[in-house]
């Protein structure tokens, strides 16, 4: 049997839309606690927790030549208990099988997010910029803790090429995150008067850069973009929105309030996207890795549809 | 509703700028868009619709209002470019007239970028109303990938102290500030020194009652003749100087920088101190 690819967070959408392209030429390997609907036949499945022991036996039995982490929860209905130890424990068990065993190329998927959405920043944040989501939204700070993990991860082992990906926000017609279902939504809640740049990745695009940062050569952290920046007005009339505009100091204790009676799913720090710029410079991941996106931008808006 | 109210909003604005430059400049203006995508904004999110839609009040004040003369618009140089202008008149009238002399007069036309403070991003409307027209938060970064980009760039070096600046202070430059300095030579950028004549009498501040303005969270509170600071019609005349270049250690001394900068500071001076001398009157 060659040399496998692993691939954590197998089971969800995005992780299904990486088996379709890699699975023909690569021997695929995926661990997921959930199980994998409509799996293909030379897929194999390891149903286990990321944070239990048993993840190893994978690395014991079989030659990996490359893992793709992506078993990342971001999930504001969980305990944040449970919530930070699943992603923190689970990267560390995977980037210690990695170290331990042998693997030549690790690539973790972590999101332009990190950097969070603020006034006080740039237009585009590049890779060195500090990571200061969890300032204004405590509860993600397991994600950057995760981002952190494997940049540390980066520097310790140079003989590893470890690709740290963040990519803007993944847009879909599967995905089930926050913008996409957002934007799924017939009259979104608006903040009155406010109106930011955005950037989306078509999930097509985002599993592409994943495959490609397999690419012998490459290491590093990249910010990825997809096919540019538009005014947040303007990817609702493109889609047909007609969103309700509030005015933000309402917004926050109402959508708190929402959020508390199960009413809404979103946490009211999440509002920040849609009030100030979280905006990425994509270039070093184009000059490294000759990165340009397949779908253009109003194919990427309008792939939430699904048409 | 709202959205369709405001689309029409823009579209007769757009129309009354049109009416007020007259035939022709469509073709000349478009070509500032050059960066824009499929939904008419640049990366930074500058709308040349909106712009000009924008513009037009602006344009009846510059035409009818302020009366705005320029002299050596010639000079300011083809890409990248910082003009370096006195600030003063408790409103940033200087700011949107230099803009419009850019934007209609310049040959090609301009749009000229100025840096806002990070608090007018947490403003509904304004902060929309910024970004379509170009305006950036003022980070070292966003001014260097604009210069990069071969922008022009408006900086008021004297800040809040300038614009804020008593009757009494007219025509005399505050202390300039030293960040476009160590811009311009990190990004091998000219110069071009202006003096704007006619704004620093707009709204004549007699007292700055500072202690009450803290009360209200305000860095200054400077009390004109009519209360708020309506600007009166003066006559405004903008001088462009020569471009200057200057080469040197972007991270050097203060001092270092200090002696780049009074160079600077001496050509506005110039400039102010020859407007002052050839006009004929403040108001006309």
């Amino acid at each position: 049997m060659k040399p496998a690819v692993v691939i954590t967070g197998i089971s969800g959408n995005l992780g299904r839309g990486l088996v379709r392209v890699l699975h023909r030429d690569e021997q695929v390997f995926g661990i997921d606690r959930r199980p994998f609907v409509g799996k293909p036949k030379d897929v194999e499945l390891f149903q286990v927790d990321l944070r239990k022991k048993k993840v190893e036996d994978v690395f014991r039995r079989h030659k990996v030549k490359a893992v793709i982490h992506m078993g990342i929860l971001h999930d504001p209905r969980m305990s944040a208990e449970d919530h930070h130890s699943f992603n923190v424990l689970g990267t560390t068990r995977v980037l210690d099988c990695c170290a331990r065993y042998g693997v030549k190329k690790v690539v973790v998927l972590s999101s332009a997010n990190v950097y969070g959405p603020s006034p006080d920043n740039s237009s585009f944040l590049t890779e060195d910029a500090p990571l200061m989501a969890a300032s204004r939204f405590p509860s993600v700070r397991d994600l950057i803790e995760v981002d952190m993990l494997a940049t540390r991860f980066l520097w310790k082992h140079p003989d590893i090429e470890t690709v740290i990906l963040r990519p803007v926000h993944i847009v879909g017609p599967t995905i089930k995150n926050a913008p996409s279902n957002y934007l799924r939504v017939k009259r979104p809640l608006a903040l009155l008067g406010f109106d930011p740049m955005v950037q989306l990745i078509h999930v097509e695009d985002a599993v592409a850069a994943m495959v490609l940062a397999l690419k012998p050569g490459l290491r590093g952290v990249y910010n990825v973009t997809g096919p540019g920046e538009v005014p947040l007005s303007s990817v609702f009339r493109e889609l047909g929105r007609t969103p309700v505009s509030i005015p933000h100091p309402i917004a926050r204790p109402l959508l708190r309030t929402l959020f508390k009676y199960r009413l809404a799913n979103y946490p009211p720090e999440e509002l920040d996207h849609i009030q100030f710029l979280c905006m990425v410079d994509g270039a070093a991941w184009v000059k490294d890795a000759g990165w340009k996106p397949g779908h253009s931008m109003r194919e990427t808006i309008r792939a939430v549809l699904g048409d | 509703m709202l959205e369709g109210l405001l689309d029409t909003l823009k579209g007769s604005l757009r129309g009354w700028t049109a009416s007020q430059i007259g035939p022709g400049y469509d073709e000349k203006v478009s070509a500032i868009a050059r960066a824009s995508n499929e939904y008419g904004v640049d990366p930074f999110g500058f709308s040349l619709d909106y712009a000009l839609a924008a513009m037009a009040p602006f344009l009846w004040l510059y035409k009818h209002y302020h009366r705005v003369e320029t002299f050596g618009l010639e000079k300011v140089p083809r890409g990248r470019v910082l003009l370096i202008a006195n600030h003063s008149g408790q409103l940033p009238m200087d700011g949107a007239m230099i803009g419009v002399a850019m934007l209609t007069e310049a040959n090609p036309p301009r749009a000229v970028r100025a840096m806002v403070e990070k608090w007018v991003g947490t403003l509904p409307f304004v902060s929309t109303f910024m970004s379509r027209v170009g305006q950036i938060v003022g980070t070292p970064e966003n001014c260097k990938r604009l210069l990069e980009n071969d922008e022009a760039i408006l900086v008021f070096p004297e800040g809040m102290k300038g614009i804020n600046k008593l009757f009494h202070q007219r025509y005399q430059l505050q202390e300039f500030g030293l960040g476009f300095m160590r811009l311009a030579l990190e990004t091998n950028t000219p110069i071009v020194p202006v003096g704007v004549v006619g704004a620093e009498e707009q709204a004549p501040a007699l007292v700055d009652l500072k202690t009450v303005g803290k009360l209200f969270g305000l860095p200054s509170l400077p009390v004109t003749p009519t209360g708020v600071p309506v600007p009166l019609p003066t006559k405004y005349r903008i001088h462009f100087g020569d471009p200057l270049f200057f080469t040197g250690r972007p991270d050097d001394d203060d001092g270092e920088l200090e002696k780049k900068v009074k160079v600077v500071k001496a050509a506005i001076q110039g400039l102010l101190d020859h407007g002052l001398r050839t006009r004929e009157h403040v108001f006309w």
